[in-house]
Parts: structure tokens; sequence; C-alpha cells
């Protein structure tokens, strides 16, 4: 890459530039957002876009892209934008991000491309998730989206175990270099947290459908229904089925609960649980759709944790239609891992936030039902290991939260039904599957691993990179049949 | 697509459907089950898999109506297709020879354990099978009930049928006979199971139950299906469904298994005047499925079975 400005580079003068205000995106109004699952998030118009291109003073050294773990060429593209040529800036966009319309939505762009941005030391930084999820949605709109040109076969083939960001970019782009390519995934609907996790109005099932579409038109196949380990070993795939390697991209879906008494009373949900009735099964559309969720109707929720699980949580059932939706978090809003905008719409759609508060037991009725919870008040005391805060409890501070339903979403642990079934397969004390970082290789000849499988809960973006890199482990595999 | 290739009434309410599932036939283990649904709108529910010949490649299940989507299962016909089948599931039976092994069943419970019951019996155990229903046209497949056991007994409520009173009665004469019995197995209804554990519990007669809590994914991704045992949290689609009854909490179990009562009974409600409509939905379910299942089979008919562990 050059640091020479973009042929079609913005004249305007630098300090005129930076003091353009950042382009609102537009939302669903918020009356309406609380009673529906549509996108709050309308996205830019074409002028928006432009105008918002506008603000790049196109840095020589650009920050946004150092700090993009894809390392996607955001000047290059926000210069594209500004000059109009939406469909250019989504060819370049797609040369490091096989899903742009989905980071667009969902990076933490604040502490990534955002976060790099120089604009965003006195100003706002450049909208970048914004633009990137307009050239998206503009290209996929446009019916222009080609797609790209496929190798001739190489006669090998590779198993694809998992269905998520990490699994269908690794997918995409082994398909391109002429191996057949299987994806076996465990649920009957192809997407992984992109459908059971993150909901409807964050990010529309229709737009992964389409990307999957695509896969499928370059000649992906796909087989739900297979729960490898049960329905099929990972030997199996390999010495019956023929694959010449296998790529496990698992995800990292075991609730985590917190072990209190009480966790078994009706009410108390696993988030995973829950979003997945809510968006997975469309529980929301109950009883059109079969699968029930609780019926929160004039109902109070609490949720406990404070990343994008937890906060997809309250704002599910704030739709669900609860009366009062209270985020339970043992730190400070400061500390919150989820992305800044969905911390700001959740307050925005009247989420009561509890900060440095912690349940230390959920109570209940003769009958099993959930009641309440019994909170104390916590402090920050010294950093830890990662350097937040580490939270400690206030003595003599609790007190009783009333509640009907408790979702807990403090975290998730690797997935490890493939683990317990394949004893040649080195896993780590958090039970993660350990693979080489460079080659994605995993212990046991042929077989790769990447994604949250690997690296434990992490991002989309991550996922789709660690994706990529095996699928370029994989083909040089293919190519050598060289292990070690 | 999961094409039903033979459906039968078994008893009241009870039907039997033999469907294709070629990767489950040939990894199916006594005790596993499946988990379909119906229809692009339909839930997930657990389903025992009776039993399974991989060399045709299908599976067995019995299914009792209870709600809507057993009742929209159970008017399936031959030739109609199930949208989605994944498994086989759970933990299989722990099988070994004990001696004496009993095996109590409400009713459907009876398809659930006979497979575990024929393995039982191969590995060397005699066995007991005690079946139980509430009335004479909800005694369900004696006749392999009887070629799986050394001894069977039928109970119903109403002494329609065989003995009258519950497969606790026939347990308690068996004790009260002095017979020596090592091993229990008990499918069936939360209560009936709660009942036969505190008739066994005391004895130290080593019992396992098969839990039937509500389940979503059935791999461990939900905890939606979680069972107290002492005071530790386990779940029944990856560490059961069996579990040793002494340390099941059945109180719970019964109460977690009452949480969607209300809406259960709304789309029963429902089916039932729109039963028509349902079934159109799981026949019109889309062409490309069947096409792509049609090219699974044909492939993994073309390899050998057997090399499957
Ligand atoms: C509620 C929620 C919200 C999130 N929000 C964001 C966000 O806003 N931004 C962001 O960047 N990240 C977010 N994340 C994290 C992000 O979604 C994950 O890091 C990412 O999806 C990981 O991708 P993956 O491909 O490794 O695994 P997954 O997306 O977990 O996919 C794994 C797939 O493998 C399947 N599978 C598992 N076991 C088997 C098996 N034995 N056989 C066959 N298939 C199997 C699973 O069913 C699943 O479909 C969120 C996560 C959650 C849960
Ligand atoms: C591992 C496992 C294996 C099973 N095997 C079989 C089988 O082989 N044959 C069979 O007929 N059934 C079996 N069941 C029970 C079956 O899954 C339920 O009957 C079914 O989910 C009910 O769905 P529904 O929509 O028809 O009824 P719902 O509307 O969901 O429920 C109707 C009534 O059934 C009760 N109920 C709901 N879920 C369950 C449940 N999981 N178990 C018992 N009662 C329930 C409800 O309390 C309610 O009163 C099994 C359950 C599990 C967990
Ligand atoms: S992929 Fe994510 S981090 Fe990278 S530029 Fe796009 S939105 Fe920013
Ligand atoms: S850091 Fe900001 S201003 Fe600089 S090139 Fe990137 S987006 Fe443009
Ligand atoms: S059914 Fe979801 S964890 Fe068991």
């Amino acid at each position: 890459m050059s640091d020479a400005p973009a042929p079609t580079a913005n004249c305007l003068p630098l300090n005129e530039r930076i003091r353009i205000p950042r382009v609102p995106m537009p939302t669903l109004d918020r009356e309406i957002r609380v009673r529906s699952f549509d996108e709050v998030n309308l996205g830019l118009t074409a002028a928006g876009a432009v105008a918002e291109a506008t603000r790049c003073i196109a840095c020589a050294k650009a920050g946004c892209q150092l700090k993009c773990p894809a390392g996607v060429g955001v000047r290059e593209i926000v210069a594209l934008i500004y000059g109009g040529d939406f469909l250019a800036a989504a060819r370049k966009l797609r040369e490091d991000n096989a899903l742009p319309a989905i980071t667009g939505r969902v990076c933490p762009q604040e502490s990534q491309c955002e976060g790099g941005c120089v604009l965003g030391k006195k100003n706002e930084p450049v909208a970048i998730g914004n633009l990137e999820r307009f050239v998206a949605d503009f290209e996929r709109e446009s019916g222009e989206l080609g797609l790209p040109a496929i190798a001739p076969p190489t006669g090998k083939s590779v198993a694809i175990v998992g269905s998520g960001p990490a699994g269908l970019s690794a997918a995409g782009d082994l398909i391109q270099k002429g191996h057949r390519v299987r994806v076996f995934e465990a649920l009957h609907e192809l997407g992984g947290v992109l459908v059971y996790g993150i909901p409807e109005f964050r990010l529309p099932k229709a737009i992964v459908k389409e990307e999957i579409e695509n896969l499928r038109r370059m000649g992906v196949e796909f087989e739900t229904n297979v729960v490898v380990g049960k329905s099929v070993t990972l030997d199996e795939l390999m010495r019956v089925e023929g694959y010449d390697a296998v790529f496990v991209a698992t995800g990292a879906g075991l609730p985590v609960f917190l072990g209190l008494p009480g966790e078994h009373f009706n009410g108390v949900y696993s988030a995973n649980e829950f979003l997945t009735r809510t968006n997975l099964m469309r529980a929301y559309r109950f009883p059109e759709f079969d699968q029930p969720v609780y019926d929160c109707r004039g109902r109070v929720v609490m949720v406990v944790g404070g990343g994008n699980t937890a906060i997809d949580a309250v704002r599910a059932a704030r739709r669900l239609g609860a009366k009062s939706v209270i985020l339970v978090y043992r730190r400070s809003q400061a500390e919150m891992p989820a992305r800044a905008e969905e911390i700001r719409h959740a307050r925005d759609e009247g989420i009561d936030f509890r900060m440095l508060t912690n349940p230390v037991e959920f109570l209940g009725d003769e009958k099993g039902w959930l009641t309440g919870a019994r909170c104390v008040r916590m402090e920050l005391g010294e950093p830890d290991a990662d350097g937040r805060r580490r939270p400690v409890a206030i003595p003599g501070s609790e007190f009783v939260l009333p509640a009907d339903v408790a979702i807990i979403g403090v975290g998730t642990n690797a997935n490890p039904l493939i683990q317990s079934t394949t004893p040649d397969l080195a896993t780590n004390e958090r039970n993660c599957i350990v693979a080489d970082p460079e080659s994605m290789r995993t212990s046991k000849r042929g077989v790769f691993a990447g994604g949250d499988v690997v690296t434990g809960g992490a991002t989309v973006i991550l996922a789709m990179g660690a994706g990529r890199q095996a699928a370029k482990g994989i083909d040089e595999y293919l190519e050598t049949g060289e292990w070690n | 697509m999961f094409k039903i290739v033979e459906a039968r009434t078994a008893g009241l309410n009870i039907r039997q459907f033999t469907v294709e599932a070629p990767r489950i036939a040939r990894k199916q283990r006594p005790g596993q089950f499946v988990i379909l649904r119906l229809h692009d709108r339909g839930e997930r529910i657990p389903l025992t898999i009776k039993s399974a010949d991989p060399a045709a490649g299908t599976i067995t299940i019995a299914v009792q109506s209870v709600g809507k989507t057993t009742s929209l299962l159970n008017s399936l016909e031959a030739g109609d297709s199930i949208l989605d089948v994944v498994g086989p599931l759970g933990r299989p039976s722990e099988i070994r020879n004990y001696g004496t092994a009993v095996i109590l069943a409400g009713s459907v419970g009876s398809a659930m354990a006979l497979p575990t019951a024929n393995a039982l019996r191969e590995a060397g155990n005699r066995i007991i099978f005690i079946e139980g229903a509430r009335t004479k046209d909800m005694v369900v497949f004696e006749d392999e009930v009887r070629a799986a056991s050394h001894e069977a007994f039928i109970m119903t409520d109403d002494g329609s049928y065989g003995e009258q009173g519950q497969v606790t009665k026939k347990l308690d004469q068996l004790i009260a006979a002095g017979r020596k019995l090592d091993f229990v197995l008990a499918v069936g209804p939360v209560r009936m199971m709660r009942s036969i554990a505190e008739i066994t519990g005391p004895l130290g007669i080593k019992t396992m139950v098969s839990l039937n809590s509500i389940m979503v994914d059935g791999t461990g991704m939900c905890g939606g299906c979680r069972v107290l045992l002492g005071n530790q949290s386990k779940f029944a689609c990856v560490d059961g469904p069996e579990f040793d009854a002494s340390l099941v909490n059945f109180d719970v179990l019964i109460e977690r298994n009452a949480m969607y009562r209300a809406q259960e009974c709304q789309s029963l409600k429902e089916f039932e005047l729109r039963k028509s409509e349902e079934v159109a939905r799981v026949r019109s379910a889309s062409p490309t499925k069947e096409k792509q299942t049609a090219q699974l089979r044909a492939r993994l008919e073309a390899q050998d079975e057997r090399r499957y562990v």
C-alpha cells in the first residue's frame, strides 16, 4: 500500500474538514423500536456517506487502518466513497474483509478503527463502521455483487465444523482456491452467533443469509443438523469421508452460570438460552412461531453482565414487553466491554443501569418461580492482571432486587463436544483448542482450529481473521502435504 | 429433510415413525435421543431413538401426543418429511452386567427404555420389565417388551389389562418377595420416577432415571435443560439424560417442566383450530432441502457404514 493520496482525494482544506460534524446515523424512532425487533440503525444515505467521507484527512500514517484487526484499507475506501464510487469502495473493502455488512454493524469500532482515527483526539472520529456498512449495503442492494473467480478444482476437500464467522470466511477463501468445501453445522440454521446470539434489531438475519447464499453460489456445500463429535467424529470425517483437512470453528457457546444458590428457579436463564429462544427460534413472534420464551410482558427483568451479550439480552427483554429492565454489572460503566453504541441505545431505550452491583443469591417462591436476587454493592479496588480495577464487595451493603426473570450473561466457554471426543486434540486449561497462531494447526495432523474455540469469546472480526488465516494454512498444507 | 418411511399407531395417542436419518442411524447407542423440528416455524423437541437400522439408514421413534408439536408429528404419515433431525444426542446408557435389572416404564417410556433393556440383556443381565399405563389402550409395544425381558409385567391404573395398580406396586411386591434386584432403570413421568427412587434409595439398589427436562439445542449451549443433582447443576442433554436417581432433585424438575405451561396450552388450542394448515406447512417445505438430502444419502450409502466406530 502506498502512502500517496488516493486519486479522488478531497480538496477541502484540512482545517475545514475537521470542523464538519460527524454525520449522525439515522435510527428508528425510540417509541417504535422498544416494541419491535426491526433494525435500529437505518443506515446512512448516499449523501450522508459522502459528507462523512469528506471529514477524513487522509493521514499518511493511517491510525484507523493500523487499529483494524483485519487491516482494512480504510483511508482508500473512504476516499473512494468521497469520490462517489461506492462499488469500487466495496470491492476494495472485500479484499480484507469477507463480511463487511456484518462487521460494519457489529465491530467495536470505538476501540478498533475509529479508536485509531486521528480526528478522535479532538473531535469525533470518522464514522468508519457506518461507512463500511453503507458501501456493503449499497453493493448488496445494487445487485452488482460479482462472485470472485474460482480456481480450477484441486481434487482436495476440506471439512469445516461450525458456520460462524470463522467457518464462513474460511469457506469463502478455500473454495476460491479450488478445494471442495463442506461446512457442518450443529444447529438447523447457519451463521453461528450471528443468528442465534446477535438479535435482529442489531444485525438482520437476511444479511447473514445473503452472505451464505453467496458462498453457496460459489460452490460451498452446507450440511446442517450435524453435531461433529456426536453425529460423526473428526477422525471419521478424515478417514471415512475422505476430507484431506478439517477446520474446527465451533465457537465458545458454553454458557457460564454464576454457581449461586437458586439458579434453578424458573425465570433464571443463561443469556444464550434467552437469546437463542428469541433470535434463532423467533420466540418474539410466538405463537406464530412455536418455541416460547418467558412471557416478559409487564414483568421485571434483570440481566447480569456488561458485555455485548448482556446488552443484547436487556434490549431483547425490553422489546418483549418487560415493564422494567435492569442491567446489573459488578464494575462501572467505563469497564463495560460492550460496544459503546449499544450502551447508548440501551440507555435511550430506558434500561435501568445498576453499576457496581452483583447478585449473590437468587430468591424464589414455593412453586419454584424467581422472585428476585439478593445483591451486594461493589467498589473498585486495585487493578488486576488485565489492568481493570477489580471489583470488591462492600460489607453490609446487601439488598434485595425484586425480579421475575434473571438473565445471566457473564461469558461463555469453548464448546466442548469435539474436544471430548478427540483425545489427541490438545486443549488448554480453559478447554480451548490449542492452535498455532500462524498456521492455525492443532496437535492433530490435518486438523486446524480458529475463532472463539481457540481464543475464548472474542469478536466477529477476529474470528473472521482466524478463518482466513486458517484457510491460508490449510491451502499450504494441501499443497505441500507437510505437517511438521 | 428427513423422510418418514413408515408410520403406525401403537396405542391411544401414541404413534411410531421410522425416519430416514443415515448419519444418526449408524452412530446411535441405547439411551440416546434426537431433537427434531417439524417445519420452519416449529420448535425443537427431544425424542428418544427407539431403534436404528444402520443398513437401511433409518431410525425409529415413538411419540405420545401431549402438546402441539407431538400432536402435529402424530398427524403425519409415511411419505411426509420432517424438516430437521439432529443426533444422536446425550450419553448412551451405561451397559454392564449387574445381575438382575428391573426396567420400569410408563407407556411411551417403554419405547424409550427398550434399546437399553435389549443391551442390558445382551450384556448378560436378567431383565424384569414392568410396563405401566393408565388404561389398556395405552399399553404399547407389549411384544417387544416381552421379547426384551425374562419376566414382563403389565400394570394398568384401572385394571383394564394386565394387573391393576402402578408400576411401583409390582416393584414393592418383588422386593417383598425377597427378590434380589441389582439395578433399576426408570423411564416415565417424573412423579413415577420419584416414587421409584424413594423405594430403591433406602435399599441401596443402583437406580438410573431418564430425565425429560425441557431442551432447546441439545448440545450444551443453552443450559435450559439443567437439572439439580444434590446442589450441583447438570445439563441433561450432554451429561444425561440418565442420572443416578439418588442424587436427583425431582421437585425442581417438576417445577421447571411447568415453566411454559401457559404458552403450551395456547399453542395446543390454536393447533386444534388450525390443524390442517399446520400439516400443510410441514408438507410444503422447500424442495431444495429435499434435493440436498437425497445427495447426502447417496454419498453416505456409497461409504461402508461399518468403518464408523
Ligand atoms: C450475544 C452475543 C453478542 C455478540 N456481539 C458481538 C458484537 O457486537 N461484535 C463482535 O465483534 N462480536 C460480538 N460477539 C462475539 C462474536 O459473535 C463471536 O466472537 C464470534 O461469533 C465467534 O465466531 P466463531 O466463528 O468462532 O464461532 P460462533 O459464531 O460461535 O460459531 C460456531 C458455530 O459452530 C457450531 N458448532 C459448535 N459445536 C459444533 C459441533 N460439535 N459440530 C458442528 N457445529 C458445531 C455452533 O452451533 C455455531 O454455529 C457477540 C457474541 C454473543 C454471544
Ligand atoms: C431426552 C428426552 C427424550 C424424550 N423422549 C421421548 C420419546 O421418546 N417419546 C415421547 O413421546 N416423548 C419423549 N420426550 C418428551 C417430549 O420431548 C415432550 O413430550 C415434547 O417436548 C412435548 O412437546 P409438545 O409441544 O408436544 O408439548 P408441550 O406443549 O411442550 O408440552 C405439553 C405438556 O407436556 C409437558 N412437557 C413439556 N416438555 C416435556 C418434556 N420434555 N418431557 C415431559 N413432558 C413435557 C408440559 O409440561 C405440558 O404439560 C423426551 C424428552 C426428553 C428430554
Ligand atoms: S473491519 Fe471492523 S475494525 Fe476493521 S475497519 Fe471495518 S469496522 Fe473497523
Ligand atoms: S485515521 Fe481517520 S482521518 Fe486518518 S485516514 Fe483514517 S479515517 Fe481518515
Ligand atoms: S438443551 Fe441446551 S444445554 Fe441442554
